[in-house]
């Protein structure tokens, strides 16, 4: 399957100026695409757009040349930076969980879930362990691409490392395409098959006021080409 | 062991609240149920006995026609817990559609909602019921619909902003790409959210609506003479309070207050029981 979008552009109002301008971006099933900059670039509305939350000013995202469903179950879901604001604080987590469907009770175990959470409220449970019910109730057989926003940049590193190694699990067995948001560019090395620099595909104007933040982007990609090992040169495949 | 006992005396807090919503409401429903049930003999017309201080035959003493104070505050009380039930069901069904309309709908009907929230609260609430009371005739026809027509803005505007809060919420959005449908969505997270912030807003109605009826029947646009309530009470007591007939006033002003102060108790324990910050601990 693939995941497609084509010259994006987006800004939340008609005189507003624009987050993203002429962005295209294409991933593969099985493939962990790495999307990297720094703050204010857009890369939280590129991931809401892709996984269908808002839609763009121009552009179209296509899953496997279709149009997202704006109906029923999508097959691309995203999970956020906080799982706390993703989940009903009025419902216990076993009814959170199956939002989607009844959950395989393997993959529960395997995510380390503990049986004796779901009769606990969200209020109940730490950020890490509410994340893995969030990953949980999306990772069903329907779902192709997983988005994911910052996932894991408030918990620890050893929560991080668990979860990641569920998802690249989850990667390697059913073929799950996965996007990777995020401005930490060691994690995105490790867990990706290819990165790509936002701000290189992304064609917003770039307005005098942003002019400081263009510099700072131009030593984040240096400090990138310095450290980086693999994936060298995706960012241009991907435009 | 420490935590043992403080989740002991949690469960004991949550108790105590629960115990005294149940007996605050024991206590309006008891005197709902008695006060309509109850006899007119009652409070009867005595001229032989009229003026009586409190004492063990009359609790309240009685009135300058020898009414019995004790049971006419009763049945007057009753009376307006009756329009205070109107009222706030009416009220509170208005609020909850414009609420609801104004929020999901949004644009021009969003508009127009908050136009005439600000409009109603714009005008003195009074004078407000007034004009309709008497725009109506008066009487108790004119009473129920002034004070049923004037207590839906401020209710309006929490439901606004409670579905407004919960449409936009990340949970609502992600149930949506899973695959639930609009329906689905507003029965299991949109009506559960709200609900709790309405129902204590419909209780925290009623004390209003008791309020302004005893008010505007004061004030001699609302209930007739003839009919025991509680403005119509304490509006006679004042051409008798500089006599120092002292507990024509008294007693029946004490049981308005305690009925509009346990209104408002119920309102905030339940405030406390069900709000998800407190409810869940």
């Amino acid at each position: 399957m693939q995941l497609k979008a084509e010259h994006l552009d987006f800004r939340y109002g008609e005189k507003t100026p624009w987050i993203l301008k002429d962005v295209s971006l294409q991933t593969e099933s099985g493939e962990r695409v790495g999307i990297v900059g720094p703050s204010g670039y857009g890369k939280s509305t590129l991931s809401k757009l892709l996984a269908g939350y808002v839609r763009p000013s121009a552009g179209r995202v296509l899953l496997d040349g279709e149009p997202l469903p704006e109906k029923g179950y999508c097959p691309v879901q995203m999970i956020y930076q906080h799982p706390e604001l993703a989940v009903n604080p009025r419902w216990k987590l076993g009814k959170i969980v199956k939002e989607a469907g009844d959950p395989d009770p393997a993959l529960l175990e395997r995510m380390g879930i503990e049986p004796q959470w779901l009769s606990r409220w969200p209020s109940e449970l730490s950020g890490g362990e509410l994340q893995r019910f969030c990953i949980a109730r999306v990772l069903n057989p329907r779902i192709r691409f997983l988005i994911c926003d910052e996932i894991t940049t408030m918990l620890d590193v050893i929560t991080q490392a668990q979860i990641w190694e569920l998802l690249l699990e989850a990667s390697e067995k059913q073929k799950l395409g996965i996007v990777v948001i995020t401005h930490n560019m060691a994690l995105a090395e490790r867990v990706c098959t290819r990165i790509v620099e936002l701000p290189a595909i992304n064609h917003a104007e770039t307005k005098e006021n942003r002019q400081t933040d263009i510099t700072k982007s131009r030593s984040f990609i240096t400090k990138r080409n310095v450290s980086a090992t693999e994936g060298e040169g995706c960012a241009d495949r991907a435009v | 062991m420490h935590r043992l006992k403080r989740e002991h005396r949690h469960w004991n807090r949550r108790m105590l609240v629960t115990v005294v919503t149940a007996a605050a409401l024991l206590y309006l429903v008891g005197i709902f149920l008695w006060g309509t049930l109850m006899d007119p003999s009652y409070y009867a017309v005595h001229y032989e006995n009229k003026l009586l201080p409190p004492g063990l035959s009359h609790l309240f003493g009685t009135d300058f026609m020898g009414r019995d104070m004790f049971f006419r505050c009763v049945k007057g009380l009753s009376n307006s817990l009756v329009i205070g039930v109107l009222a706030a069901a009416f009220s509170s069904v208005l609020a909850l559609i414009l609420g609801i309309a104004s929020a999901v709908c949004g644009g021009w009907v969003d508009r127009a909602v908050n136009w005439c929230v600000d409009l109603c609260m714009g005008l003195p609430h009074l004078v407000l019921l007034i004009l309709i009371s008497f725009m109506l005739g008066k009487g108790t026809k004119g009473v129920t619909i002034a004070v049923a027509l004037t207590h839906w803005p401020s209710l309006t505007r929490v439901v606004r902003a409670e579905v407004l809060q919960v449409r936009s919420s990340q949970y609502v959005q992600a149930a949506y790409r899973m695959g639930r449908s609009r329906l689905q969505v507003a029965w299991t997270h949109m009506v559960p959210h709200v609900l709790p912030a309405y129902l204590i807003g419909l209780v925290l109605l009623f004390p209003h609506a008791i309020m302004h009826e005893a008010s505007i029947t004061f004030l001699g646009f609302g209930l007739p003479a003839e009919m025991p309530a509680i403005g119509v009470i304490l509006s006679e007591a004042m051409n008798h309070i500089a006599t120092g007939k002292w507990w024509l006033a008294l007693f029946p002003g004490l049981m308005l207050l305690a009925a509009v102060l346990l209104f408002d108790a119920i309102g905030d324990n339940l405030k406390k029981l069900w709000n998800p910050g407190s409810g869940n601990e």
